[in-house]
Parts: structure tokens; sequence; C-alpha cells
């Protein structure tokens, strides 16, 4: 009997040791339904205890794992059900003191990052979500591990743009409020058109309220992995030779993840629930979205071609990580941020890769405009406009899409900021400057669109 | 779930087998199979071995492992073998 094969254990190495594959993040799901209170002190405590029961061991077990396989685990993570639903029954409605607990119980447990400040407000605003939007710039910048998300359409709702412009309020006043660290509150924060309920990646992860009481949920990553692979097959090779190699990159890579997760869920005595395979790049040389494109051939992201280039990409992923999984859910497919892709920033730099020409990779990709720093100034009304773009290419293509962009307060086209960590660095980008500001007020919801007559 | 694939290379030298061997036995780990070769001038060893009956904790065999390594000029890496077995197997 064979017990080993020297050639694909010494692949396996060079894919973890070279190519960076990784286990981006593993998430517990946790339910907070049983939180709901009248009062808020008595919310945030429940809250507390809830995340210290199930997630005190989500640390060390996983520790414990990146030793066993030698795989790094990057980042441990917990997404909470939407708060704006959990607080909305406190008398004070006091999303803030709810906010500053969250953060407390992420520190005591030592997870990266906690999503789930979160409202999903596709249709409307109830009372409690039009105070919990008021409250996110002040929970933004007064934690440290709070990451806030908002769903404002749906491809069965339409969009709400009272919402959309109400977002794009949040986003310039949380830059405000943290502009002495380079406005980062905005990167913590992002909005949706068809959100995901089990999302396993920062900042948009929250539990949905279909959801079950807990559920471990992984993301894996490996852009570096497929970008090597392409780039060792002959130039010439076709398009159908370049999507199958993809598809066994991304086999191999979600099989890996699967096992880590289920691993792990076993640990922790609670169900598995997705695999999120998506190529999430980093700031490191090499882990990087772009690096594929040009392996494709491509001289530089943003060339004409690119869009091709990331549908075929997301397209493949998707194709060999639902051979290697049942359960393949969450964003899966392809990220294209631009502070946390080395080969991103490069572009920019270049002057390969415009916004315009990243809002059109979105309607191919999974996600949006994702870390885009803007100058500082730009006005409310064009970033509600930006996610306007964004929220309609969702809706028609009943795809999720998403915007996470950065007005950095005091910088403007020219200067770079700096995030540090996973969150990378970034050139500042210009933006339209025509005004949309007629247009974003008129507010109310657009209708959904027909789903019949696709042309 | 007790089997782990240890991998060793670098540049081939007297003793290499003889001390990792050794480490092994110290510690109850069983080898069940094992192969080398040279790849590219690099001494590669690979080792199939039973952890069933390991005395200390596997976090610290593993960390001595990869300092003994180290000592004698080569890369260990020590990871369960399923890992293998899910990545490339349909």
């Amino acid at each position: 009997m064979l017990n080993f094969n020297q050639r694909q254990i010494l692949e396996t190495i060079e894919m973890i040791k070279i190519h960076h594959l990784d286990i981006r993040t593993v998430t517990l799901s946790l339910s907070l339904r049983d939180c709901i209170t009248t009062d808020s002190t008595t919310t945030a405590n429940k809250i507390y205890d809830k995340i210290l029961k199930y997630a005190s061991n989500l640390v060390s077990y996983a520790n414990e794992l990146e030793d066993e396989y030698s795989i790094p685990i990057v980042n441990k993570r917990i997404a909470l059900s939407p708060i704006s639903i959990i607080g909305e029954a406190n008398t004070d409605c006091d999303y803030v003191k709810i906010a500053k607990m969250i953060d407390k119980a992420a520190d005591a447990v030592g997870v990266d990052f906690v999503g789930g400040f979160s409202a999903l407000v596709d249709k409307g605003f109830t009372k409690g979500d039009l105070k919990f939007f008021e409250s996110i710039p002040e929970a933004l910048s007064s934690t440290n591990k709070l990451c806030s998300s908002v769903n404002l359409g749906t491809s069965k709702a339409g969009v709400n743009m009272d919402a959309v412009l109400k977002t794009a309020e949040v986003i310039k006043k949380t830059a405000e409020l943290t502009k002495d660290l380079d406005s980062i509150g905005a990167a913590k924060f992002v909005c949706f058109c068809n959100a995901v309920t089990d999302n396993p990646f920062m900042a948009g992860a929250f539990c949905g309220v279909n959801e079950a009481e807990c559920a471990l949920n992984i993301g894996v990553s490996g852009p570096g992995v497929v970008a090597s692979a392409i780039k060792n097959l002959d130039k010439t090779a076709d398009f159908g030779e370049v999507s199958n190699l993809i598809k066994k990159m991304a086999f191999k890579i979600t099989t890996t993840g699967e096992l880590i997760g289920r691993k792990l869920a076993d640990k922790m005595n609670i169900p598995f629930g997705v695999i999120d395979l998506s190529l999430a790049p980093t700031p490191a040389i090499g882990d990087s979205v772009a690096e594929i494109f040009k392996a494709m051939g491509l001289e530089q992201a943003g060339a004409s071609g690119t869009t091709m280039a990331l549908a075929m990409l997301n397209d493949a992923v998707k194709k060999g990580g639902i051979m290697a999984s049942s359960y393949v859910g969450g964003l899966s497919g392809a990220f294209i941020p631009v502070s946390e892709d080395s080969g991103m920033i490069e572009a920019v730099e270049k002057g390969s890769l415009t916004i315009d020409k990243l809002e059109a990779m979105t309607s191919v990709c999974s996600v949006g405009l994702d870390m885009i720093a803007i100058p500082g100034d730009t006005s409310k009304y064009t970033i509600a406009g930006m996610i306007a773009d964004e929220m309609a290419i969702g809706m028609i293509n009943k795809k999720t899409t998403a915007v996470r962009i950065i007005p950095v307060v005091g910088k403007t086209v020219g200067d770079t900021v700096e995030f540090g960590g996973l969150l990378g660095y970034a050139p500042i980008m210009p933006v339209n400057s025509f005004s949309s500001e007629i247009f974003v007020k008129r507010g109310g919801r657009v209708p959904a669109p027909l789903h019949s007559l696709n042309n | 779930m007790s089997e782990i694939i240890i991998t060793v290379t670098g540049v081939d030298k007297v003793g290499i087998v003889a001390s990792i061997s050794n480490y092994l036995k110290d510690n109850n780990v069983n080898i069940e199979d094992i192969k080398q070769s040279i790849m590219q001038d690099n001494f590669v060893m690979i080792m199939l071995c039973s952890i069933e009956k390991l005395q200390i904790p596997f976090k610290e065999f593993k960390e001595h492992l990869i300092e003994l390594g180290k000592s004698l000029g080569m890369e260990i890496w020590i990871q369960k073998k399923d890992i293998f077995d899910k990545m490339h197997t349909i």
C-alpha cells in the first residue's frame, strides 16, 4: 500500500511556505437573539457572557490546529446577530454601550475582530434602525475590534436610497472621528447589496437571522498558489487549460480549509457551517489577486481584459470549490481590495487601475469597491452616488456587492495612507468631481428589478 | 488520527537519519515508512510516523524536532497526515 506521495507532500509544503496558502479566518457565528431585553445594560452583559461562554477556546484551539497541520490560521473572529435588532427593545436604545461591551468581550477571548454591528434596511428602517445608524460612527471610533455592516438593497426588495445617503453620512462622520488614525474607522465599515448571512470575512461578517444558534465558518485564501500555478503554465495555454488549472488549485485549497474547519468545529463541539473560498489577498508580496492577472498575461491589473480575467477566475474558483465541499458559502470568489493587495496598489500607482475600472470588475467578482482610499474632502453626495452605483450592480445581477471606502481626512490625490497590518496601505484615488447631490437626495426606494426579460 | 508526516530537507551530511530517528525513539514515536532522495542537490527525507504513544505534548515534540533540525542545518516540517490525504484525493 502506498502510504504517501513525496511529490504531493512537497507541493503542499511549497503552497504553505512559498505561496502563502493559509486559513484566512475561522469565524464563530453566534446568535444573540436570546440576549434581547428591555435594558441596554442587561443586554450588553448577556452578550458579554454569551461570547465568553462560546468563544473562550476559539483562539487556543485554532492555535493547536495551526501546530498540528503547520498551516497558518491568520484571523480568529466572531460574527454576531445584527445588533440593530438585538438592541432595539432596549428602552434607551444605547447601541454604543453594547458596542463597547462587545469590544471588551473580544479582548477577553483574544479574537482579532467581531462583526455584526449591523442593520438590514434594504426595504426600510425601523425606529431602532434609525437610532442604530446614528450610533455607528461613535461605536466604531470608541472601539478597536468591532466591525459594522449594513445591507442597503436586495434583488427582491430594491435599494433603500434613504439608507444609501445615511450610509454616506456614517462613512464621512466615522472618518472624521478617527482622523488622527488616517480615518481607519471607515475601514471597519461596509455596506452591501444582497448581503450574505454566513460570510466569515470582515468587515461584513454577521450571523444572519436565519442562521443556527452557532456555527463555525471558515475562510480560506491562496491567491499566491493560483498565481504561481498559472505562471508555470505555458504562455500559449488556452483559457480552457487555465480555467481547469484554477479549478484544481481551488479544490486543493478548499479541501484543506474544510479539514481545518471541521476539526476546529469538533474541538469546540459546535456545528461546522460553511467554507468561504475567497481568494483574499494580503499586502505580502506574492499574496496578490493582481498577480494572477499578470500571470494570465495582462501587463497590470486594470489593463483591458482584466474584467474577463476576473470573471473567469471567479467562476473557476467556485467550480473547483463546490467539487471539494458540499457547504461552500459566504462570499466565495475573488476579492479585489486595493490597500490589501500589493499588485493592486502598484497598478493604481502606475495609472493602470481606476475606480471606474474597479467598479466594472465588481460586476463579475465577489464583493465590490473594497479598501479604497479617497480624498477626505469628497462630499457625502458623491460617496452616496458611488454606493448607489455599486448597489445597482448587485441588485440587477442578483449578486452580492459592497462598498468599503475611506475618505481620509486631510489627505488628497497624490498622498498615501498607511492602515497597517492586513489592511495595508493605499494611494488616495481620485473620484468623479461632478455632483450627484440632487440625484441622491431624491430618497425613497429604487423598486425591485424585473426578474425576467434578462437582456 | 495519530499519523504524522515528517519532511526533512537540506544539504546532505552524515548523521541526519540517525539523529532524527534517535529523537523519535526517545519519544516513543514509531516510524512506519520512510523514503529519501536527492532532489536538485538537496537531501529530502519523508517519514510516516505514528504518535499514538507520544508521551509529551505535540507542540513540545514538534518544537524540539524543529530545533534539532536547525542544529543539523535541516528544515523540518511536521504535519498530521490527513492534510495531504484531503488535499490530493478526490
